[in-house]
C-alpha cells in the first residue's frame, strides 16, 4: 500500500463517523428541531452497538442496536420538545450529558473487551485492480452506507413529495399545518432518522474506528457533525464535502507533524495549532462557499422553534 | 456517574453530621480518592482505580473507600477535595497534577485530615507526594524496539509536549540507540491525553510514513489495535493491552499504584501516617513490565536484564554524560546521572532525535 492510499484511507475513516452523524440532523434541522444531543446520541450508539456485538458475536446485530440505542434516545427527546413542547437548546445539552452518563454505565463491564473489527467488503474481482481496488471497492460497508445516505437524502429533500412536506414544517410550521400536514409527526419521523444515524456513527467509532470500549469514546465527534450541519448551510452535498475536509485536514496534520524532522524551522508550530487547524480551515471554507450563493436561503426558517398544534 | 452521584451524596451529608477527623481507631478509616479521567478509561484513572480495589481487597472492614471521577482539574477539584476532607475521610488521594494547589488549599484547612497528591512536588506536613519513574519502563522499551525494527524508524505518539512526555520520549531513544545508535524516531503530538479515534489515526499516520514500531504516551489501546491490524509491533501504556494486540504487544508499561496505596494506607490505619515525597518505579513495582512477548529469546533476555540492572540501580537512564540534541553537554548534577529536578524538568531532545518539540 502506497502512502497516498494509506492517507486516503485514513481520511475515509476519520469522516465517515462525521459525515454518518451529520447527515441525519441535516434532516432533524430541516424539518425545523434543533437536536444539540448528537453527541449524546452516538455515544449511546457506541456502547450499545459494542455490547449487542460483545454478547451475541453478530456485527449486524450490534450495528442495529445501535441504531435502535440511538433512535429511543432521539424518542426522548422527541417526547420532551414535540409532546411537553420544552426548550430544544436545554433537552439537546441534557440529552448529552444523560448519553455520556447512561453510556458508561452500559459499559460498565465492558471495559478491556474487545471484538473484531467489521472489515472492508471483499467484492471478487474489483477488490484486486490496482489502486482503485482498495479505494474504491475495498472499504467497509458504513462508507457506502454513508454515501447511499447522502444522495439519498438529498433526493429525498429536494425530489420527492415527503421531502417538501419535511421542509415546509421546518420553514413555516404554522403553514404546514393550516395544510393539515401532522407537523409533530413529520418532526418525530425526522428525529428518529437523526437518532439512527448517530447511532450508526457510534457503531462505526466502536467496532470499525477503534474497536473497542472505554467511555466517553465518541470524544466530541457529535458536537463536530452539529457544526458541519450549520457550516455546510443544511445541503447533503456541501456536508458531504466538508466531512471529509475535516477528516483530511486531521489526518494531514498529523502527517505533516509526523515529516517535521524534515520541515524548516518556521512550519514547526506548536501541537495545539496543528490540533486547531482542522476546525479553523473547514469552517472557514465552508463559510466561504455558503456566502456567495445565500446561506440563509437554505436555513429551516423555524429552526428551535416550538409548535404546539392547539396554538 | 453513579458512584460520583454517592459521593457527592454523601460529602453533603457528612458535612453536616461529622467533622474531619473525627474517625477513631475504632471506626473505619475512610479513604477518598479524586480522580480526572472516567475510571473506565482504561489508563491513568483504571489503574489508580485498581489501587483503590486493592486497598479494599486488602483492608476489608477497616477501611471505607470514595473516590470522585471525571473531576475537571482547577476550582471544580478544590470543592470536591473540600467535601471529602468535610465528610469525614482522613486520607485522600489526588491523582492528577492539576490538583496540586488545590489539594495544597484544602490541606491546609484541614490540618487533621492526610492528603497525598500524585506527581506534583508541593508538599505539607499534611500533604505527601508520589510519582513514578515511568521512564525506567521507556529505556526498555526503547531497546526493544531498535532490536525488533526493521525499518530503524520508531514511531511515538505524544500527548502533550510537557517534561514527563519529553523525557519519556528521550528515555527512549537512550535505549533504543544503547543498542542501535542511528535509530530514528518520528513523534506526533496529539494533543489530548484520551481521544482513541485520534490515536489510531496518529498510529496509522507513523506506520504508512514507515516506523514499523508503535509506542504511546496516551492512554487508550487505540493504537495497539491499529498495530495488530496492521502488522507491526507496538508497547502499551497504563495497563497491559495483550487482548487488544496479540500478535502486536511486545511489553507493556504498567502503572501499578496497590501496593503504594495499600502500604500508605496501612500507615495510615497504625497511625503512623508522615509526609514524604516518593518517586519510585521498577525496583518497588509501581512502574511494572508486562510479560515480554512475541519478541525472540535473546531480545526478550536482553529486556529482562535491562530491567534487572534498573531494578539494581546498576543502570540510570539518564546516565552522565548526556548530550542535548544541538550537541551541547547537559550539566551533571545528580551522582552519575541526571538529578530527580533534572529529569522532572526536562525540555529538550537528547542527541540523534532530528524532531523538533513544538513551543
Amino acid at each position: 500500500m502506497d502512502l497516498a492510499t494509506a492517507i486516503l484511507l485514513t481520511v475515509v475513516t476519520a469522516s465517515t463517523p462525521l459525515l454518518l452523524a451529520a447527515v441525519g440532523e441535516l434532516v432533524v434541522e430541516r424539518s425545523g428541531v434543533l437536536n444539540l444531543g448528537v453527541e449524546g446520541m452516538m455515544i449511546m450508539g457506541a456502547a450499545c452497538g459494542f455490547a449487542a456485538t460483545l454478547a451475541t458475536g453478530s456485527h449486524a446485530a450490534g450495528v442495529g442496536v445501535a441504531m435502535l440505542a440511538g433512535m429511543a434516545m432521539a424518542a426522548i427527546f422527541g417526547l420532551l420538545v414535540l409532546g411537553l413542547v420544552a426548550n430544544q437548546v436545554a433537552c439537546g445539552l441534557a440529552l448529552t450529558i444523560l448519553g455520556l452518563g447512561l453510556s458508561g454505565l452500559v459499559g460498565q463491564g465492558m471495559v478491556g473487551q474487545r471484538v473484531d473489527p467489521v472489515g472492508p467488503v471483499d467484492i471478487p474481482w474489483l477488490g484486486s485492480l490496482p489502486v482503485v481496488g482498495k479505494l474504491v471497492f475495498g472499504l467497509d460497508p458504513f462508507v457506502y452506507a454513508s454515501f447511499a445516505l447522502v444522495a439519498g437524502t438529498w433526493w429525498f429533500l429536494s425530489r420527492t413529495r415527503a421531502g417538501l412536506v419535511l421542509r415546509a414544517v421546518g420553514d413555516n410550521h404554522a403553514s404546514a399545518h393550516a395544510l393539515g400536514h401532522d407537523v409533530r409527526l413529520v418532526r418525530f419521523a425526522a428525529l428518529m432518522f437523526g437518532g439512527a444515524c448517530a447511532g450508526l456513527a457510534g457503531a462505526y467509532v466502536a467496532l470499525v474506528y477503534t474497536p473497542f470500549w472505554v467511555t466517553g469514546m465518541t470524544a466530541g465527534r457529535g458536537w463536530i457533525a452539529l457544526a458541519l450541519v450549520v457550516f455546510a448551510s443544511w445541503r447533503p452535498w456541501r456536508l458531504l464535502f466538508g466531512a471529509y475536509l475535516f477528516g483530511a485536514m486531521s489526518i494531514g496534520q498529523l502527517h505533516l507533524q509526523a515529516m517535521r524532522g524534515a520541515l524548516p524551522d518556521f512550519l514547526v508550530l506548536p501541537g495545539q495549532f496543528w490540533s486547531a487547524l482542522p476546525y479553523a480551515a473547514t469552517i472557514v471554507v465552508l463559510v466561504l462557499i455558503s456566502r456567495s450563493r445565500g446561506r440563509r436561503a437554505s436555513e429551516p426558517a423555524m429552526l428551535g422553534t416550538p409548535f404546539s398544534p392547539d396554538r | 456517574m453513579r458512584r460520583n452521584f454517592i459521593a457527592l451524596a454523601a460529602a453533603a451529608v457528612g458535612a453536616l453530621a461529622i467533622g474531619a477527623g473525627a474517625a477513631t481507631a475504632q471506626q473505619k478509616l475512610k479513604v477518598g480518592f479524586v480522580y480526572v479521567g472516567p475510571v473506565g478509561d482504561f489508563g491513568w484513572s483504571y489503574q489508580h482505580d485498581e489501587g483503590r480495589k486493592a486497598v479494599v481487597a486488602k483492608y476489608g472492614d477497616r477501611v471505607e473507600t470514595t473516590f470522585v471521577e471525571k473531576v475537571s482539574e482547577g476550582p471544580d477539584a478544590e470543592r470536591v477535595i473540600e467535601q471529602l476532607a468535610r465528610s469525614g475521610h482522613k486520607l485522600i488521594f489526588t491523582t492528577s497534577f492539576g490538583y496540586m494547589e488545590p489539594t495544597i488549599k484544602v490541606a491546609q484547612r484541614f490540618p487533621n485530615v492526610w492528603f497525598e497528591h500524585a506527581t506534583g512536588f508541593k508538599r505539607a506536613p499534611n500533604v505527601a507526594t508520589y510519582d513514578a519513574r515511568f521512564y525506567e519502563g521507556r529505556y526498555i522499551i526503547g531497546q526493544i524496539a531498535a532490536k525488533m525494527s526493521k525499518s530503524g524508524t520508531i514511531g511515538y505518539i505524544g500527548s502533550f509536549p510537557i517534561p514527563e512526555v519529553v523525557a519519556g520520549i528521550n528515555s527512549f531513544m537512550l535505549g533504543a540507540q544503547s543498542v542501535r545508535p542511528d535509530m530514528k524516531i518520528k513523534v506526533v503530538w496529539v494533543n489530548s491525553w484520551y481521544d482513541p479515534g485520534k490515536e489510531a489515526d496518529a498510529a496509522k499516520t507513523l506506520i504508512s510514513q514507515g516506523a514499523d514500531i508503535i509506542s504511546q504516551h496516551t492512554d487508550s489501546a487505540a493504537a495497539m489495535q491499529v498495530a495488530q491490524e496492521r502488522g507491526v509491533f507496538a508497547f502499551g501504556q497504563a495497563s497491559d493491552m495483550i487482548k487488544f494486540g496479540p500478535k502486536a504487544q511486545l511489553t507493556s508499561i504498567i502503572d501499578d499504584w496497590a501496593p503504594y496505596y495499600v502500604e500508605r494506607v496501612g500507615l495510615a490505619l497504625e497511625g503512623k501516617w508522615a509526609t514524604g515525597a516518593v518517586w519510585d518505579g521498577l525496583d518497588k513495582g509501581k512502574v511494572k513490565m508486562a510479560p515480554y512477548t512475541n519478541m525472540p529469546e535473546d531480545v526478550k533476555k536482553m529486556a529482562e536484564a535491562t530491567e534487572a540492572a534498573i531494578k539494581g540501580k546498576t543502570l540510570h537512564p539518564f546516565k552522565c554524560p548526556l548530550v542535548r540534541q544541538d550537541g551541547t553537554t547537559v550539566e551533571c548534577k545528580g551522582a552519575g546521572h541526571l538529578s530527580d529536578e533534572q529529569i522532572a524538568s526536562m525540555n529538550f531532545y537528547v542527541k540523534g532525535i532530528d524532531e523538533k518539540i513544538p513551543n
